[in-house]
């Protein structure tokens, strides 16, 4: 099925009411598999049990970024295709982006407490996501406050496409300054640089938030779709009511 | 002249008349770095030291504050409409104005720096320092200024909205701003190193933020 088929919005959600289930379930299966794998991970000989947090802390931090590069595309896909879903997705993916963000820092924070020292520094990578999640705060806010979706929907998309230029400032801040963050470990250059015994649990577990944030999403931009059809009732109906000069 | 130059002139010349905002920044800036000394204490050691970050800070605000209305009030009296439609390319007639712009409350900002490092117990040299660092960023808050100035034409919205959604966006050049003129006070960093990055962001959101500006303009304008 092609992208453009699914411009229809009753096709999608079709699809997305037989997809849900399906995926819903997968997840939970990756889930256990993963929090399972954690489980038997073996701790680390200088950190103990709290390097636990990184099978949290990294996908979430992953997920953070990728979803504002999914925002980024679905901007492009409002201003360039003015294909009807875009802005439909860019919405829905927002608020499940800054969740994913706001993890990050908060398992981040708490790791960093018994390893650094303390919650926060002002390092370039921690300020760079932190910079992230108010972008999304951001975001979130000209949504709710423009009343017409699509114009609302053309504001957005080009300040996303404006912030994702944090999007490698993040990526590489570790590798551009020395901060107390740790480099890049997995993707990188010259392969990753864990133990098979802790990368693939960490693997697992991305996988498993990745298909957490596909079901939040495809959720989510199902009831955006519904909420905007109860909006335009609403006005049909307003209109059509006596008195209304309509 | 050419239509460009026509709006560059029209622009300064709107600025500095009555009813301009070419001062009201320099004077926003002032009352900024006055209040600092009654929050924090006339110390004059800890002023000395934070006084860079203080100047940023205040020019930072100000020279946002001062953008807020800059495609409003040309959508208002209908002469955005004209530019719209005419001959040349948006991009270039958005540059014109943010250097109209940038040259009446930018540069005021720039020029008042000396006299501001003096109540920050600053030194000739620092406040050089911290002026110069002002010179190659506040471009870079213009340009970016700019955005959030041409979304508020679409959104029809202005004020503290659009202050969240610019203001995380010109963190990389307080960052740099500041750790430029640190180096150029205190160091132990080379001045180079800092400064030339601010100058690459300047350089880079003179780009992002035309281009972007004049996108949301016509997104705007239907």
């Amino acid at each position: 099925m092609a992208l453009i088929d699914l411009a229809n919005p009753t096709r999608f959600l079709n699809l997305a009411h037989r997809m849900l289930p399906w995926l819903a379930e997968i997840t939970a299966a990756v889930f256990a598999i993963g929090l399972y794998l954690t489980y038997g991970a073996p701790d680390d000989y200088q950190q103990g049990a709290t390097v636990k947090i990184m099978f949290i802390h990294v996908p979430s931090a992953w997920l953070g970024m990728f979803c504002w590069g999914l925002m980024s595309l679905a901007a492009l896909g409002t201003l360039v295709w003015r294909h009807p879903l875009a802005d439909v997705a860019a919405k829905a993916a927002a608020p499940i982006g800054a969740a994913f963000t706001f993890l990050c820092l908060v398992t981040g924070s708490l790791w960093g407490r018994p390893m650094w020292g303390t919650y926060w520094v002002w390092d370039a990578r921690l300020t760079s996501v932190l910079i992230l999640f108010l972008m999304y705060l951001g975001v979130i806010a000209l949504w709710r406050t423009v009343e017409d979706p699509s114009r609302a929907a053309r504001a957005v998309a080009i300040l996303t496409l404006v912030g994702a230029i944090n999007l490698p400032i993040i990526k590489w801040s570790v590798d551009w300054w020395n901060t107390l963050h740790q480099p890049a470990s997995v993707l990188k250059l010259g392969g990753p640089s864990i133990y098979p015994t802790i990368l693939i649990p960490l693997l697992v577990m991305a996988l498993a938030f990745t298909l957490l944030f596909v079901t939040l999403h495809i959720a989510a931009m199902g009831n955006e779709i519904l909420r905007r059809r109860v909006r335009s009732l609403m006005l049909m109906q307003a209109q059509s009511a006596p008195g209304s000069g309509a | 002249m050419s239509p460009l130059a026509a709006l560059f002139v029209r622009d300064i010349r709107l600025a500095v008349r009555v009813g301009g905002g070419a001062g009201i920044g320099v004077l926003f800036f002032l009352i900024v770095v006055v209040l600092t000394p009654f929050a924090i204490g006339p110390d004059l050691a800890l002023l000395g030291r934070i006084g860079p970050a203080i100047l940023w800070l205040g020019a930072l605000l100000a020279s946002l504050l001062t953008l807020d209305r800059l495609f409003t009030v040309d959508h208002e009296d209908g002469s955005l409409d004209l530019i719209l439609m005419s001959d040349m390319p948006l991009e270039l007639a958005v540059a014109a104005k943010a250097l109209a712009q940038w040259l009446t409350t930018g540069l005021p900002l720039v020029i008042a720096t000396p006299l501001l490092g003096l109540f920050m117990n600053l030194d000739g040299d620092a406040s050089a320092a911290v002026a110069l660092t002002l010179l190659a960023g506040t471009p870079a808050l213009t340009f970016i200024g700019l955005i959030g100035a041409a979304l508020s034409v679409a959104l029809r919205r202005g004020g503290l909205l659009l202050a969240v959604l610019v203001l995380p966006l010109t963190v990389p050049v307080l960052i740099f701003g500041v750790a430029a003129s640190n180096a150029a006070i205190i160091g132990p960093l080379p001045f180079g190193t800092p400064f030339t990055i601010l100058c690459a962001l300047t350089l880079t959101s003179l780009v992002v933020g035309i281009f972007a500006a004049a996108a949301a303009l016509r997104q705007g304008i239907e």
